[in-house]
């Protein structure tokens, strides 16, 4: 369907977005890379007065390095973080995920703030943002807050972001020597929105896990944290049956939803057999980078 | 309505379109450029897709005013003189398409990939093109034709 009536606005800085979003509150919905809102919007499931369009606020684009952070500006392209070098190096697991997000042509307009903000529980961003617990950076009209990954995903399509606070800034830790990644995610086709998906992280120090970080798309509300299998996995050495036992506990609490792509039950199943095959990898990506 | 100018297909256009107006709607209704197609109008089929600086975009899901200061090519534009670029042709001649409806969406993706890509085998052309929805050929013609296409670049 053709889009709704809306006002519009283009802000140029932060500040004068933040002075809007003071201004309209609830009323008003920030449009970044435009991927989700507009079918939202020529769906009518959003119909917000306004749009505050901050494509053209130059200061929220860019990839910036700052002590063991790599800080990714919120209107930065999808593509653009994809081609990065600094997120090549410093972030591997986010490196992993982009290409798979929707398209080509979707990758050219989203950005990484967008999806982060959308936070659709089935989408690649949020399980890395969430297991690698980055640190969402908002300005409201009281200032700056930092927010955890672990308080960002409130629920289905839900941040704690207030109507009030615009994101500005996602900062990931850098990942270190001995730390391999890797992402996992069935979908019906190549583009589509995971069935499951699997942000995996182990760093390895003396043959050992020293460090493990596993999170779940689309079995819940929010990107999970699969923590009885992270505390499974420090301390021991990588093996096929320690990883086994480790899907068997990422996915023992785990309820996913039940829809026409898949049960309930084949998506436990399958984020098992994903589990297994991204600690492999992520293990194997670990001896790589020693 | 929001004055804007921009290049599409070479020369500077201006406008006034409505803020709600998709730029897919503003290449058709307002620059009679009728060869970008519309279909799922919410970004899933890929039809409505062109090139914004250089970057396929879906023009369905871009405002018209936000192509304000950008270089747009649509469909019209690839063989400016009514003939066909040489990515047309070796479709044309790889059968690519049936109904013809997806075309224009293919032929965009298409011509931006292969210009960032020009050595890509058929893997990296179905990954491209996954995005793009035809429901009449099966994909295995176009993909043929866009295989042919690369090769006959290589070869000039």
């Amino acid at each position: 369907m053709k889009l709704p009536l809306f006002d519009y606005e283009a802000p140029e800085t932060v500040s004068e977005t933040v002075e809007l979003l003071a201004e309209y509150g609830d009323e008003a919905s920030v449009l970044a890379g435009g991927q989700s809102l507009i079918p939202l919007l020529a769906l009518r499931l959003a119909r917000p007065a306004v749009l505050i369009d901050i494509n053209g606020v130059a200061e929220l684009s860019g990839v910036s390095a700052t002590d063991g952070w790599t800080a990714i500006g919120a209107v930065t392209r999808e593509y653009m973080a994809e081609e990065s070098e600094r997120v090549a190096d410093a972030v591997p697991l986010l490196a992993a995920a982009l290409p798979l997000i929707g398209h080509e042509a979707i990758r050219s307009r989203g950005t990484i703030g967008g999806s982060l903000a959308h936070a659709d529980p089935a989408a690649e961003l949020p399980a890395v943002a969430r297991a690698l617990d980055a640190a969402f950076v908002v300005r409201g009209p009281s200032g700056e807050r930092v927010i955890p990954a672990a308080e960002w995903f409130e629920g289905y399509l839900t941040t704690s972001r207030r109507p009030d606070e615009l994101l500005v800034e996602v900062r990931f830790p850098a990942a270190g020597r001995g730390t391999g990644v890797s992402f996992q995610e069935v979908a019906r086709r190549h583009g589509d929105f995971a069935i499951v998906g699997l942000a995996a992280s182990l760093t390895l120090s003396d043959g050992a896990i020293s460090d493990a970080r596993l999170a779940l798309a689309g079995v819940a509300e929010v990107p999970v944290r699969a923590g009885a299998a992270e505390e499974l996995l420090v301390g021991e050495r990588p093996s096929a049956e320690l990883f086994d036992e480790a899907a068997r506990r990422a996915t023992e609490d785990v309820d996913p939803p039940d829809d026409l792509h898949g049960s309930s039950d084949y998506r436990k199943k399958v984020a098992a057999a994903i589990v297994r095959r991204g600690l492999r990898e992520a293990a194997d990506h670990a001896r790589e980078r020693q | 309505m929001v004055d804007i100018t921009l290049r599409v297909n070479g020369a500077t256009r201006t406008a006034s379109p409505e803020v709600r107006k998709t730029l897919a709607d503003f290449l058709r209704d307002d620059l009679n450029l009728t060869g970008t197609h519309v279909g799922c109008e919410h970004g899933v089929c890929g039809a409505c897709t062109v090139i914004v600086d250089g970057r396929a975009v879906r023009s369905c899901l871009m405002l018209a005013i936000q192509a304000a200061g950008r270089d747009v090519t649509t469909i019209e534009g690839l063989a400016p003189d009514g003939g066909m670029g040489p990515l047309q042709q070796a479709m044309w001649d790889s059968h690519s398409f049936q109904c013809g409806f997806c075309t224009p969406g293919f032929v965009m993706q298409a011509t931006a990939f292969l210009a960032d890509h020009p050595d890509a085998g058929e893997q990296q052309i179905r990954e491209a093109l996954s995005g793009n929805i035809c429901r009449c050929t099966g994909y295995q013609s176009i993909v043929d034709g866009v295989l042919l296409a690369a090769e006959r670049d290589r070869e000039r």
